[in-house]
């Protein structure tokens, strides 16, 4: 399967009469913004505002974060089963908006919601604090369920991403990159002396509020898959959840999976990039050990030599981790797992709440715990009536200057577990 | 010494206040007790019903040790 | 602005005092000029930071009076008055990093001062320092003196200045244990594909995080036939015979208690007390059986709910008691019981 990634980097966004992308500039409408949000019939009211890297901004509850993508060329759509039908993705050509993203926020849905600071000591623990913010504020009607809402609020910035996406679906990127993954066969044919190696992420799927989705499945539904890795540069997996904002993978970080990434780096030099398994971390014993031994299993089946192994979340998906590693190390395949430590705020703690000898490898993405002191900013995006109540946050975190005191789980993106920031811990 | 007696083929039942603890050191049947200085009584019941309330705790515990589990579990009920 | 202060402690080597023959110099304070890897350090000090004050001490004087030397280099310490205070380098001497760890932690924990050393990793000292002082890792000889003082030098002055201190690998101190969070240069995904590409190569990589050493034990299957079970009890209350025979210590015990029970009915205050110091021992004196329910257990004995309460009980003290001990008496009590046909444990804790 081969996917033609085409870039167009936005250099500003503008509010205007007419929504166009001219020079590199986003111009939207706010009148065609709204009518695309309120398709959403729990969508009561939509705003509309922007965050450029650098300015005194917060934004806040963040829910989620999505990079503008539409496919130009092949088969299907991007986000399979929700904007687009369910035909298989990943091949043929797609453009992506690069350096701005949708940013949805609006009253909380659940606690774990996030923020984004543009600016001061937060935007260094947040990589969206480099990216210009279309941020899209939404409140839902009266009486709506937070599910349906939380529903809402995903569908609003898909369709917004989309919207502003097809704005672009003419125009000539600046940069293209391929990325080809061959079918088992002949990519055993084309590099017989490279280390087989497969990318396995375990998606969070710890119920409602909690939730991925592959082509439109609830993933706490699937057992463990195959995927070409450039489906989920066309949006095949998205996110539908509010575990802590600092290592939850936001749909931009799934379009933009820096491990796929990364991995397609090496292939066909030091290694061929086979496959993209997925998982989940369901919550019960049953569920996790179905879904690690299903996961090995194909893992064996595709004659794997390595594979990275990615988590969502903490606390008991930390056991799904540990069982993943142990019944793939068990099938003889070498592993190396990307997980972010709950280590307490003095970080002497126990870091992660299982463990196994198996686990030899282990790339952190830092102590969620970590106390950060945020700087009051002159402007807010959202709004702060929440963020004393967000996880990672505590009724003392208001301080007297206007400055809050708040673990870094509070900040979207801090420690991804996918590897898409810098943070880490010893 | 709970996981290190299961270890040599034993099922344990710990009965213990801080069960927190327990969990962290790797009991797997786990049964709350009352206080620590006097985990399986109460010095503030008369003599008959802190026997009863011990009695309680005991057959607590041999429920945990005739109930099959999979993991770490606290019995409270 | 005034410089900073800084106290030295050094063994009678470093001071040029001399070698093993020497090692019985007893602690001496000399205060102003830096003596021996002072010298180094002032350098690196410049303007910024002075040693005003050199213990010196022989390394067989502290170990052989450890409690009483210890308090002498504190209280010496205290009179200079420090911003920081400087152990060593130790690297690889086993008595002189033991004597750089331990008063380090003292001074630590008793003048609360920032505190450096430097050793080789693994030097016994560097277990005495543990999350107190921070421990510069230095390589196995005093060959190595420049580099330990590149690194220790701006450590300690970041240390004087109360200033943040980085992760173990920023720095170049050893982990004891607390996790700081840095941003490095390459994303998480970056590295783990190397960490990969090393590990596939069988080359040899660096963990970000060592796993912990708790382990999980599966559980046991469940007793089928409670009615012709034998049930033997343990404790970590500290529950022995009157008297304590073996005199079990009330604290970090150095051993377990294996006492017959053959014909009690009930534990009563004459016959049997609580060895534990951990925590108010009246209770469970005046009615042991609050710890250990032997009565209840001959009731259902009798009743037949249980086949038979194991003749022998196991007793040791949970307080302050080191993990690996505690690790050996399970393991003991474990053997013992399953030889005499026990199928089930009651443990109680206190």
């Amino acid at each position: 399967m081969k996917l033609e990634l085409g870039k167009l980097t936005i250099r500003d966004i503008r509010f205007s009469e007419e929504s166009k992308i001219s020079e590199g500039i986003l111009y939207v409408s706010k009148e065609d913004l709204r009518r695309v949000a309120l398709t959403e019939e729990k969508i009561k009211s939509a705003d509309f505002d922007i965050a450029r890297p650098g300015e005194s901004v917060r934004i806040t509850p963040v829910k989620d974060v999505v990079e503008p993508r539409v496919k130009t060329e092949g088969p299907g759509g991007i986000f399979p089963g929700f904007i687009a039908g369910v035909d298989t993705v990943g091949s043929g050509k797609t453009l992506a908006l690069k350096g701005m993203a949708v940013v949805t926020t609006g009253p909380i849905v659940n606690f774990q919601e996030g923020v984004i600071d543009m600016s001061g000591p937060g935007a260094d623990y947040t990589p969206f604090s480099k990216l210009l913010n279309l941020c899209v504020i939404c409140e839902p009607v009266d009486n709506c369920e937070k599910h349906q809402y939380e529903s809402a609020l995903r569908m609003a910035g898909l369709k917004i991403a989309s919207f502003v996406a097809g704005l672009g679906k003419d125009i000539a990127p600046e940069e293209t990159e391929t990325f080809e993954t061959p079918d088992l066969l002949t990519g055993m044919k084309a590099f017989p002396e490279l280390p087989r190696v497969a990318y396995v992420q375990m998606l969070q799927s710890q119920g409602l509020l909690h939730d991925t989705y592959v082509y439109g499945v609830d993933a706490k539904k699937i057992l463990p898959t195959v995927l070409y890795p450039t489906e989920s540069m066309d949006g095949a997996i998205l996110s539908g959840n509010c575990v802590s904002a600092c290592d939850k993978n936001p749909t931009y970080i799934h379009e933009n999976n820096p491990i796929v990434e990364d991995l397609f780096k090496q292939h066909g030099k030091t290694i061929n990039f086979v496959a993209h398994v997925i998982t989940n971390e369901n919550v019960f014993l049953a569920d996790k050990e179905r879904s690690s031994n299903q996961t090995a299993k194909l893992c064996k089946m595709l004659g794997l030599d390595a594979v990275i192994i990615s988590e969502e979340g903490f606390g008991n998906p930390d056991t799904d981790l540990i069982m993943n590693c142990k019944k793939i190390e068990a099938e003889g395949i070498k592993t190396v797992i990307v997980t972010d430590e709950y280590a307490g705020r003095d970080g002497k703690s126990q870091s992660l709440a299982d463990a196994d000898k198996a686990a030899d490898a282990l790339v952190t993405a830092g102590n969620a715990n970590q106390l950060v002191r945020l700087p009051k900013l002159d402007k807010v995006i959202g709004t702060m009536d929440y963020i004393s109540k967000i996880a990672g946050s505590s009724d003392k975190a208001l301080q007297s200057d206007g400055s809050i005191e708040v673990e870094i789980q509070v900040i979207t993106g801090a420690t991804s577990e996918v590897g898409f920031h810098t943070l880490s811990a010893r | 010494m709970v996981k290190e007696i299961e270890r040599s083929g034993l099922p344990v039942v710990h009965v213990c206040t801080v069960t927190p603890i327990s969990m962290t050191v790797g009991a797997n049947r786990i049964v709350p007790a009352i206080a620590i200085p006097h985990p399986l009584g109460n010095p503030s019941l008369p003599k008959e019903e802190e026997k009863a309330l011990r009695r309680k705790i005991v057959e607590k515990a041999l429920k945990a040790l005739t109930t099959e589990v999979t993991g770490q579990t606290v019995f409270k009920d | 602005m005034s410089k900073l202060r800084v106290v030295h402690y050094i063994n009678q080597f470093f001071a040029q005092i001399g070698g093993e023959e020497k090692a019985d110099y007893p602690i001496e304070l000399r205060e102003g000029t830096p003596v021996g890897p002072g010298l180094a350090f002032t350098q690196a000090f410049g303007e910024d930071a002075e040693i005003v004050g050199t213990i010196i001490c022989g390394d067989s004087y502290f170990n052989e009076n450890i409690e009483e030397t210890t308090k002498k280099v504190v209280e010496m310490v205290k009179g200079l008055k420090p911003d920081v205070v400087i152990f060593g380098p130790a690297f690889n001497a086993g008595r002189y990093g033991f004597a750089c760890g331990t008063c380090a932690a003292a001074v630590h924990d008793e003048l609360e001062l920032p505190v450096v050393t430097g050793m080789y990793p693994e030097n016994p000292g560097v277990d005495t320092a543990k999350d107190k002082a921070y421990v510069v890792v230095t390589k196995n000889s005093a060959a190595d003196m420049r580099h330990a003082v590149k690194v220790m030098a701006p450590l300690a002055l970041k240390l004087a200045r109360h200033e943040h201190v980085g992760a173990s690998c920023e720095e170049g101190y050893i982990n004891q244990g607390i996790r700081v969070n840095f941003f490095e240069k390459k994303r998480g995904s970056e590295r783990a594909v190397e960490m990969l590409l090393k590990k596939i190569a069988g080359k040899p990589y660096e963990t970000e995080y060592p796993m912990p050493s708790f382990d999980r034990v599966e559980p046991m299957p469940a007793v089928k036939d409670l009615a012709h079970a034998k049930i033997a009890l343990v404790t970590s209350g500290g529950i022995c015979p009157k008297g304590n025979p073996d005199h079990i210590e009330s604290s970090n015990a150095t051993k377990f208690g294996e006492y017959s029970i053959e014909g009690v009915t009930d534990l009563t205050e004459e016959t049997f007390e609580t060895a534990h110091g951990g925590y108010d021992p009246s209770y469970a004196n005046e009615d042991p059986d609050r710890v250990l329910p032997v009565d209840i257990m001959r009731d259902l004995e009798k009743e037949g709910v249980i086949g038979k309460l194991h003749e022998l009980f196991y007793t040791t003290v949970g307080n302050g008691t080191a993990v690996a001990s505690a690790k050996k008496y399970g393991a003991e009590i474990g053997k013992r019981l399953l030889s005499a046909g026990v199928n089930a444990v009651i443990l109680t804790s206190t």
